[in-house]
């Protein structure tokens, strides 16, 4: 028989990995037919809000909820006397620490949760809330971690011991009321003493502000307990639904096999979905005391104030180099403010996240990092916002001190990097604090971005703009940001990633359908990012089967196999391993069955692109889907029926994406206002699976660094007052604030993964922040500037320029 | 964001409305495109027991243009404005003001009767119309009366519209030479870090009559009558910028906020302010 098709066509057919395949998922977007958490609509149905804290710092004297079971509608009002004979007025949270549910007698910061309102509707539950009497008596109130330091109030009373002594934390030694833990990596004596004898120091103290990941869609759940099977569902915007799963089960005392956990569409994650919040377990419990299904549906305020907030670094720095500018010595010290609770979502062993990539994509011999966990009335939180646990922050204080160190050097800072990265042929790559990159050619990246937006020529630009500012001619100022990232993602390795004790690896269970066409599932859950799309790209080219006839699934842990979720852009590198490695061992019981039906013996046979031919006699072939239907419907001596396959996989090592960014911004000096006049991205994140949505992930990201350094942020008054509540005030770019993206790449596959991908999500974020924030600070570096902090917005652009005497 | 319980009136003439604002008091409210309203309400910083929607109330969506003056019903939107081609010929500061007012989903709700009535120091509208010399024309159970623009606005949502009165009109004096609504905003749908509206008559090679307003630097609009008079008779070169900037600085009070605090405001509020002066004098 004669094959029509060529092979270059049977290829196209798949949409396979390098394909740019429309995201399957849109269909449904486009169309207002998703279906989120708050389209879950049960018969019986009644609804959870909460009473909030406006204070910041206080004890509460009573609530008296008569009032509020007056209103009507209102079922039942939960508060933390209710919770407590279940035990469950407190929660563990992610990071050891543990969370009041309710309010136990005070709270710790505004919009804390103070009582659970139950009502027949969402109207009546809010009317129910102003009903709730709650009776505070104001305490002392700590917004600013170096005063919580010192301070004789305490936060957390139930952190003491009645001696006064202060008990180790879940990381060790705590040395105040008000301290969490101190976490180290590295050689302190030998780096101050390199530091001490350098020919050069630069030091700086930097904050990186809070700010919080501003999904679209806020978080929510619906709790229905049926009471007659005993089963538990929970829908909710979760990024980890087996994590929850398991965390409801040790929780509650539910059997897991009793649970059902279903994430369906999430309208955006960027960390603020990992967590376990308060209105879960009030949901749950009002659904076990009820009998019926309770949703419960964050707010814009309620999410922005008190679940999930990002970064709040103070960070302190010194490094050291020869006068040639070779680094010989990184110091940093971090001050990291968690709120009321520490609540961050790192990996347990990691209470600082991935801070100690902080010597970012260069090779310097010697490091140290200390970290301070203070507690603070704010609200608490401490999630990666799009990014791997605390890496922003960490390539933000690098990309940053290189800054300080090309200024202290009089030295171009493109150059200073260049001399000092990591080279191609050290990788496998050891840093001084304990990260082994797996792979990297950042010389060929740097040189391909710095060309490509023709550097040397914007430097002219530059010196003859200021030229003209110094003659009048102009008032606005030319900034040029760099920023070279070194990302360190896909967590992550069993025997140093756990969180709560469950190992970071994930899954992929496929099936084949007997006519050719298949469903994979996955522990994972895509949020936006096309999971359905780009693993059924992963799966064609392994398995041979078109990715338009493969279904992906995630989300119900009734029928996903385990897995730990979707943050830290983990889905490729550890989901999107394990669906390849799934794929190969349906290949290899396909190659068996070929070879039966080809009576040949199975080493005489091989795959090519969605077949398996006879070596040497290619017209001699069974395709995927003509073994698909014998897997099932024939006898093969030997071989079960059925074509199935599950894998889990715990990967080798994290995966070490990297990128190039170059941001060129006019400000006007006068007003603050900062123009992004390009912006040039260049992402390698080895092996690409769909270009298109790389891209889309790139714009993303660096949308919402655009966002983070030029205005984003949680801010309070000395009062603990939340002054950034809404999205009048919190900055939320839309498309008129946001700049044409230029995109580009180099690829170099990670060794260690079975396709070599290496995640792109989070990238454009991590990359992105210090680039638009190198941007503003070299603008003013010829006026003496050597570092101001984000957020850039109007006023503090301003500032930074009345400070240099550029007003006149 | 949910609102307390309201009762929902849709009367059909400007009686029935009437006649509710005066069974109800200050516990009623009229909205037009209630942009500024629901979410006061949703955030219950508002509370309305009786919510009268002015949409059923014919004769308050038309512009007339005659030879001196311009007549805006209260219901007519940004949007209206925006693509009203003989109005944006006629006075142009309307069009570019309201293409700088929030973003184009609230401009085709957002009404100038609502803008101009509500007494929000962040609404652009009212400042513009200090500075165009507009009045309001407000009715009531004893009739219709004229506020001029310049003496509406008494403090933030203060203004000397009664309790039981309806807005129902704006009234401009045909407007005369350059033109300029210069805004200093934060992102798209902020209210303005510092804004100014200016129209500006030349003759010869000077300047023989000038109005300045300001937005968001008062708990109102601020209408600076020695900032207009500093440019008059000048040929607006330096030392004119100079003097009317100083002049307005006089009379604005900005209060710091998330935008920045007030030596920010002030210094911006200056720039802002030659920036437009600048501008209208060259349309001029």
């Amino acid at each position: 028989m004669k094959d029509e098709v060529t092979r270059e066509e049977r290829v196209d057919n798949l949409k396979g990995m390098g394909c740019s395949r429309k995201r399957v998922e849109d269909a449904r977007f486009t169309q207002g037919k998703g279906n989120y958490v708050d389209d879950v609509k049960l018969d019986g149905m009644i609804f959870g809000d909460f009473v909030r804290s406006p204070y910041a710092h206080a004890r509460i004297k009573s609530i008296d909820t008569a009032a509020a079971l007056e209103v009507p509608g209102v079922l039942a009002v939960l508060t933390a006397a209710d919770l407590e004979p279940l035990g469950l007025h407190w929660m563990p949270t992610l990071a050891g620490d543990k969370q009041m549910v309710l309010a136990d007698g005070k709270v710790l910061f505004q919009g804390q949760e103070v009582a659970f309102v139950v009502a027949e509707d969402r109207y009546a539950a809010a009317d129910g809330i102003e009903a709730v009497e709650v009776e505070y008596e104001e305490l002392p109130v700590l917004v600013d971690p170096f005063e919580a330091l010192k301070s004789d109030v305490v936060l957390r009373e139930d952190l003491v011991a009645e001696d006064g002594s202060i008990p180790d934390g879940a990381h060790g030694p705590r040395k105040h009321a008000n301290h969490i833990f101190t976490w180290e990596a590295g050689d302190k004596d030998p780096t101050e003493e390199v530091i001490a004898n350098a020919d050069i120091v630069a030091e700086e103290e930097m904050y990186y502000h809070r700010t919080h990941p501003c999904p679209l869609e806020t978080c929510g759940c619906v709790a229905s307990m049926d009471k007659v099977n005993g089963k538990l569902t929970l829908w909710g915007t979760f990024q980890a639904p087996h994590a929850i799963r398991t965390i409801v089960s040790l929780i509650s005392g539910l059997e897991e096999h009793n649970i059902r956990v279903i994430s369906p569409d999430i309208g955006g994650g960027f960390g603020n979905k990992v967590g376990a919040y308060p209105g879960y377990v009030c949901s749950v419990v009002a659904s076990i005391v009820t009998g019926k299904p309770v949703k419960w549906i964050e707010d814009r305020m309620d999410n922005l104030m008190t679940t999930a907030f990002a970064r709040d670094y103070w960070m302190k720095g010194k490094i050291s180099a020869t006068k040639e500018g070779k680094i010989t010595g990184l110091h940093c010290h971090v001050t990291a403010d968690h709120g009321g609770f520490d609540a961050c979502a790192d990996p347990t062993k990691f209470p600082a996240g991935f801070m100690n990539i902080c010597t970012g994509s260069y090779d310097i011999p010697t490091a140290y990092l200390e970290v301070d966990g203070v507690y603070t009335n704010k609200a608490p939180g401490g999630v990666s916002y799009r990014c791997s646990f605390r890496v922003t922050e960490a390539v933000y204080f690098i990309e940053r001190m290189i800054e300080v160190l090309a200024i202290k050097l009089d030295m171009d800072a493109a150059e200073l990097r260049r001399i000092n990265f990591i080279k191609k042929e050290q990788f496998p790559y050891t840093a001084a604090l304990g990260w082994e990159y797996d792979s990297g050619d950042y010389h060929t990246a740097w040189d391909k971005a710095l060309k490509a937006v023709d550097y040397e020529g914007l430097r002219a630009e530059q010196a003859q703009r200021v030229e003209d500012f110094k003659a009048g001619k102009t008032r606005k100022l030319m900034g040029i940001g760099l920023s070279f990232f070194t990302e360190i993602v896909g967590a992550g390795p069993v025997k140093n990633c756990d969180i709560l004790g469950l190992g970071m690896f994930d899954s992929c269970e496929i099936r084949i359908h007997p006519t050719g066409s298949a469903i994979a599932r996955l522990g994972t859950i895509s949020q936006g990012q096309g999971h359905a799309t780009t693993f059924a790209q992963i799966l064609a080219s392994e398995i041979g089967l078109p990715a338009d006839s493969i279904t992906i699934e995630e989300g119900d842990t009734d029928t996903a196999p385990y897995g730990l979720g979707t943050y830290g852009s983990r889905s490729t590198p550890v989901a999107g391993a394990a669906t390849a490695m799934a794929g190969r061992k349906i290949r290899a019981k396909a190659q068996m069955i070929a070879a039966y039906l080809l009576e040949v013996h199975d080493n005489d046979v091989e795959f090519d692109v969605d077949r398996f031919v006879v070596k040497g006699a290619p017209e001699k072939f069974k395709t995927m889907k003509e073994i698909a239907f014998a897997a099932y419907n024939q006898a093969i001596p030997g071989i079960e029926p059925g074509l199935e396959a599950v894998s889990y996989y715990d990967p080798p090592n994290m995966t070490y994406p990297f990128g190039a960014y170059v941001c060129v911004m006019d400000i006007d000096v006068d007003t603050g206002v900062p123009e992004i006049r390009r912006f040039y991205a260049l992402d390698d994140c080895g092996t690409r699976i769909n270009p298109m949505i790389i891209e889309g992930q790139v714009h993303g990201g660096l949308t919402e660094a655009l966002a983070v350094a030029l205005g984003q942020e949680i801010a309070y008054d000395d009062m603990g007052n939340c002054k950034t509540g809404t999205l009048m005030d919190f900055f939320l770019p839309t498309a008129w604030e946001v700049p044409n993206y230029e995109t580009d790449y180099t690829v170099t596959p990670s060794p260690h993964h079975p396709i070599g991908a290496k995640g792109v999500g989070e990238s454009p974020h991590v990359g992105g922040v210090p680039c638009f924030s190198n941007a503003v600070q070299d603008a003013f570096r010829p006026f003496g500037n050597t570092h101001t902090n984000m957020p850039h917005d109007h006023w503090r652009i301003w500032k930074a320029a009345n400070e240099l005497g550029l007003h006149g | 964001m949910i609102p307390a319980a309201f009762e929902y009136y849709r009367p059909k003439d400007m009686d029935g409305v009437l006649s509710i604002l005066e069974e109800h008091g200050d516990d009623a409210r009229v909205m037009a495109g209630g942009h500024s309203l629901i979410p006061m309400m949703k955030l219950r910083m508002a509370d309305v027991p009786h919510l009268i929607d002015l949409q059923d109330v014919g004769g308050m969506s038309d512009i007339e243009l005659t030879a001196d003056s311009i007549r805006i019903g209260a219901l007519v939107t940004q949007a209206d404005i925006i693509d009203h081609a003989r109005l944006a010929a006629a006075a142009p500061i309307l069009r570019e003001a309201a293409l700088q007012i929030a973003d184009p989903q609230v401009r085709y709700m957002g009404t100038i009767g609502g803008n101009v009535a509500n007494g929000d120091p962040g609404n652009d509208m009212p400042g513009l119309m200090q500075c165009l010399n507009a009045s309001f024309t407000v009715v009531g159970a004893d009739g219709e009366r004229d506020i001029p623009a310049r003496e509406f606005y008494e403090a933030a949502y203060m203004t000397a519209r009664e309790d039981e009165e309806v807005l129902t009109t704006v009234t401009i004096p045909l407007p005369k030479g350059g033109y300029a609504y210069e805004k200093q905003k934060r992102k798209i749908g902020d209210y303005a870090t510092a804004a100014a509206a200016v129209q500006i008559v030349k003759d010869g090679s000077n300047c023989v009559s000038a109005s300045i307003a300001m937005t968001n630097l008062s708990d109102t609009p601020i209408y600076s009558e020695d900032a207009s008079a500093a440019l008059v008779g000048t040929a607006v070169d330096a030392a004119a910028l100079d003097a009317a900037v100083a002049a307005m600085l006089e009379d604005i009070d900005p209060t710091e906020d998330n935008r920045g605090p007030i030596a920010f405001k002030n210094h911006v509020a200056g720039v802002i302010l030659r920036r437009a002066i600048t501008r209208a004098w060259s349309r001029a």
